[in-house]
This record gives structure tokens, sequence and C-alpha cells, in this order.
């Protein structure tokens, strides 16, 4: 377990199955002990989470017991058609994509892909993506648009592949190029953020209509240790970073950046992947529904609409000599 | 031109004898000791290494327009402090030091203005107004332009000069990028041409939107472009980095970029591709 609220919870664990072992082996009846330290321990642990900071937020979307893409793929969709390259390349293993069968509806599903051991890993470059994935990514997108199906895309990764061959081949170019295809594209998009929402590499899958978050995952425009190590000098100070950034579900809920935050199992989603899935079901679902039907004509508009409206800013008078069109 | 102030070099005594103020320049390049009105005519290129001094928006727009802005756009936008952000010094105290020091504008000035009689919407970015950092104002007057150019039928031309992403404002700085690619989308949509000019340096958030979604793209020789830092990479990936890595010439030769035009020969470049693609 990486976060380390659970270890509070191990004393209290460990108590529970001492318990047990004691009934079992004596043949006595404990269970409204049990039940009481049971829901102790349900609503500790639900305490726990509310009050988390932002950066132990950042911890727990990071953490490997959560949901990725492909277990959310599983739980999901009745069935599933993975696709594979980019026709330029190769085939990134950092995003992964294909057809899924939603509640009925033939649906494209993309998202990027993080991998529990070293081996997987490696395939997954740790969920980072290559300006191939971007572009395996892209193609996809448009192929959904050619039957007018549904693309559906989510959100995990620490950012895209910071390297001397993600440069090469153009990784702001295949990031840019998805930016503006999904602005265009006409057919319904849904987002969610299920994990790390990590700069321009999440953004890259990221334009739709609606874009949603689990609620623990995060979302910035920097990680918050790179964030520290420019602007505090150390990565250190990575808590204060997360703070100062806000990049919390709700923080963005207010900053009207997403849609909806999509509520998590006490625990957080790995404590019960099931019902985190269950839950983005439902969240997803209802999104979908609202904009699978729609004139794509008018999908477009409003979602250029959506994001043009995203920023704060002010007015006021620039002094006197400033404008270089006197 | 009023708009190049000098840099603020830290000289020592000795060279301080050697250079009047205002009359002689220094190339930060190659070292040679240059007569400043020489250095402004050429450009602020060095005549002897073809180094591109780095010079502000208003620079850029002078070296590309007949006769600057006929009208400037949206001066008066400037930052608000969504995050109330604050790290070694609160984030509106930075935006007032740099409006002090550069001006008002943000890191983008824009407007109309014509090349060659020709009418075109343009835009310049200022790589001392916090590092050419995109934020809300930066993307807002970058998606005003675009759409105003759309409005006009006018070609669009961004010179840019960034390191990315603006972090004071959090994620509102990533949705920029977002916004102005829609705003592209559009001016392809409507058929009308859009030249990126690319400059040292520029990188992040503003390479992976609008500086790589050029019709055409164009770059300074020399410039720093990508999308993560050198830096970044060489501590991801452990070893030292090749030799001209991401520099202009390198993106030129891995078919990022159409063409790598010295900035006094910008003007005719950027015309003789308008007069092709409208």
């Amino acid at each position: 377990m990486a976060f380390d609220a659970e270890e509070k919870f191990e004393e209290l664990r460990e108590r529970i199955s001492d318990l047990k072992e004691t009934a079992e082996e004596r043949g006595i009846d404990m269970s409204d002990q049990i039940r009481e330290l049971r829901d102790r321990l349900e609503s500790e642990r639900e305490q726990a989470y509310e009050d988390l900071s932002r950066y132990d937020r950042v911890k727990l979307a990071r953490d490997q017991d959560r949901p990725f893409t492909l277990d959310y793929v599983e739980h999901l969709f009745d069935d599933w058609v993975e696709l594979h390259g980019d026709r330029r390349y190769g085939d990134d293993g950092a995003i992964v994509g294909g057809w899924a069968t939603f509640r009925g509806r033939s649906v494209m599903v993309i998202g990027q892909q993080r991998g529990r051991d070293m081996e997987e890993n490696l395939k997954r470059n740790f969920g980072s993506p290559h300006p191939e994935g971007y572009r395996k990514a892209g193609r996809l997108m448009e192929l959904a648009e050619k039957f007018g199906k549904p693309v559906i895309t989510m959100v995990d990764t620490q950012g895209a592949y910071p390297g001397i061959g993600a440069e090469e081949r153009g990784q702001a170019e295949a990031i840019a190029a998805n930016l503006k295809r999904m602005a265009g594209l006409r057919t319904p998009l849904v987002t969610c953020v299920i994990g790390e929402g990590g700069s321009g590499g999440a953004l890259g899958i990221a334009v739709a209509d609606r874009v949603l978050m689990m609620e623990n995952a995060i979302y910035s425009v920097i990680s918050p240790e790179g964030c520290a190590a420019i602007l505090w000098r150390s990565r250190d100070e990575a808590g204060k970073a997360a703070e100062a950034l806000k990049v919390t579900a709700p923080d963005l809920l207010e900053l009207g950046v997403i849609d909806e935050i999509v509520p998590e199992p006490g625990g957080g989603a790995h404590a019960d992947p099931e019902a985190a899935a269950g839950a983005l079901d439902q969240v997803l679902g209802d999104h979908l529904e609202e904009v699978a039907d729609r004139d794509p004509e008018e999908l477009v508009e409003e979602r250029r609409e959506k994001f043009y409206a995203m920023g704060a800013w002010e007015e006021k008078e620039p002094p006197d000599g400033a404008r270089l069109d006197r | 031109m009023s708009w190049f102030k000098k840099p603020k070099q830290k000289l020592s005594s000795e060279q301080k004898k050697e250079l009047p103020e205002d009359v002689w320049d220094k190339c930060d390049e190659c070292g040679e000791i240059l007569y400043s009105r020489r250095l402004a005519e050429n450009r602020y290129v060095c005549p002897e290494c073809d180094h591109h001094f780095r010079i502000p928006a208003a620079g850029h727009i002078d070296n590309l327009t007949d006769d600057g802005l006929e009208e400037e756009f949206d001066l008066e936008l400037s930052s608000a402090d969504p995050l109330d952000f604050e790290d070694s010094r609160p984030y509106p105290k930075r935006i007032r030091q740099a409006e002090e020091d550069v001006g008002p504008g943000d890191a983008v000035r824009t407007g109309r203005g014509e090349i060659d009689g020709r009418s075109v919407h343009v835009g310049a970015m200022d790589f001392r107004f916090i590092g050419g950092s995109m934020g809300s104002v930066v993307g807002e007057k970058v998606r005003r332009l675009a759409t105003s150019a759309l409005d006009a039928g006018d070609p669009l031309i961004i010179v840019s000069a960034s390191g990315g992403a603006r972090m004071q404002e959090g994620i509102l700085s990533l949705m920029q990028m977002a916004k102005t690619a829609a705003a592209l989308e559009q001016i392809d949509e409507a058929g009308l041409p859009y030249v990126s000019i690319l400059t040292h340096p520029t990188t992040g958030g503003v390479t992976a939107s609008y500086a790589m979604l050029g019709d055409v793209i164009l770059a300074e020789p020399g410039a720093l472009i990508g999308f993560a830092g050198p830096r970044v990479i060489k501590q991801t990936i452990g070893q030292d980095l090749p030799e001209g890595f991401q520099r202009s010439e390198f993106l030129l030769e891995h078919g990022m970029i159409d063409r790598i035009v010295p900035r006094p020969e910008m003007k005719e470049a950027v015309s003789l591709l308008l007069h092709h693609m409208t």
C-alpha cells in the first residue's frame, strides 16, 4: 500500500481477524464485538479519507492498487476489441483503445494504462505515452467519428514521456494535433480522469463534451513535485505545491473545469474496485446519455464554447504610451 | 527602436570601461563587441555569428509588419489570481512586477497590421513577462485574435517564445491549450492560413498547442524548441543529451518544422507564404 493513511487501520484489522479466529477456535459467538469493530474501522476510514490533504490525494491517485483503464474496461463494458498502432511508427502500450459495448451502445474507448508490476510497467512505460500513443488515440477518435460512435476516454498518466525519442518524433505536435482534433470532432466525447491527470499528457485525450473526475483523482498543469522544484527549489515541498495548485476533484469542480465528481467507495476506489466501477458506470452512463444523440455540429459548437469560457482575468486601463498602435 | 531595452548584464569593472552605455553591445554567443546601431539595423542578430538576441513582442511585430499595428487588441486584459497562489511571492505581486518591468498586455501582444499591404492578424509573445508563460490572459488573447482573424478573413501569424503553461494559474493555464487549439480549428475550417513562428525558447504547453499547429511552421535559427525542457529530459533518462538536441536545426531534420528563417528575412518569407496561401 503506497498510501500512508491505510497504516493506521492495520491494528484494527488485526484485532478483527484475531477476534474471528478466537470465535472459531472456541466456537463462541462474538459477532457483536466483530461488527462493532468493523463499524469503527469503516467510519474512521471514511473520516480519514474526508480529511485528506491535497498531497495525500496525489499519492492516492497514483496508488498501484487503484483500478486502471483496463480494469474499468472489464467492469463497464460487455465486449472489448482492442485496436493497435498509429500507422506511423508503432504501438504505444501506454495508451490502449478499442471498440466496446456500453449499455447496448458501440463506443470507442481510449485510455492511458499503467502497469502493476515491473514487467507490465516496462510495456506500459508507467503510463507515460510517446507521440505514437497520442497519434493512435487520434486515429481511433477519427474512426469513431466516421461511424458516428461516441468516444469515452480515461485519463491516468503522470504526463507525456519526456525522452529523446519522444521529442524526435514530435511529442508536442502529437498532443497539439489531438487538442485540435478533439475540438472539432463531430461525435460525442466523454472523459473521466480516473487517477492522475498529468498536464498536457492528460489533456491530450481529454478535450470533451463532459469531463468527469473520480473523487480521489487529481488533475494538474504540472506535477506538485515539478512545481515545487521550480518555485520552492525543492521537490520535498510538493505538499505545499499541491495545496497551491489546487489539484483535487472538488477544486476543479469549483474552477469550472470538470462537470461532475464520481463518488468513490469508503476508503477509495482501490478498497472496492467493483463499487468504484459501479459508480463510474452510473455517472458516465448519465452523461453519455445526454450527449449521445445530439447533433454533431451543435456538440462541437458547445464543446468549443465550454473551453472558450475557461480562465480568469481582469480588465484595467493600460498606462499612457503603452499601446503599440498609436 | 524604443522597444529594445538593453539586457541588464553583469559586467566586470574591466568590461565596463570597454562598453560605454548605449553605444556598444556584446554578443552573448561569440563575445564580439558590436556597435549598437549596427546591431539594431540587423534586427538584433549578431553580424559576426548570427546569434539571434532575444527581443520583445513589439520587436517581432515591427520586424514583420509594414508599419507596426494599426490596431492593438485586448491590451486591457490583465491576469487575475483565481487560485490565490503564493510561493515565495504572491502571484499578483509577480504580475504587477512584470507589468512594471515589461509593460501591460501580459506575455502576448496582439492586433491587426499589414505585411506588404496585406491585412494580417498578428500576435507576438514576450519572454520577459514571467518567462512568456501562458495563463488565462495569453490563452484568451490568442483565442480572441483567432476569432477576430476569422471575422475579418485575415491570415493569422503568431510568434512564440514561452517556457510553457503558467503554474500560478494551475489547471486554468492547462485549459488555455485546449482553448487556443479549438480557436485554430475554426481558422482551419474557414480555410484561413496560420503561420507559426518559433523563437528561442518555445517549450511546454505553448509548443503542445498553438505553436505546433501552424499550416506552416517557421523557426529562427538556433532556437530551443520542445515539449519537455532539456533539464527534465536529462533527469528522466539519466544520460547526456545529443549535441544540438531540440534546436531549430534538429527539428527541421526530424520533420517537425518547415523552414529555418533568419530574423532579417522573416517578413519576406511570411509575405511569400501568404501570397501562396491566400
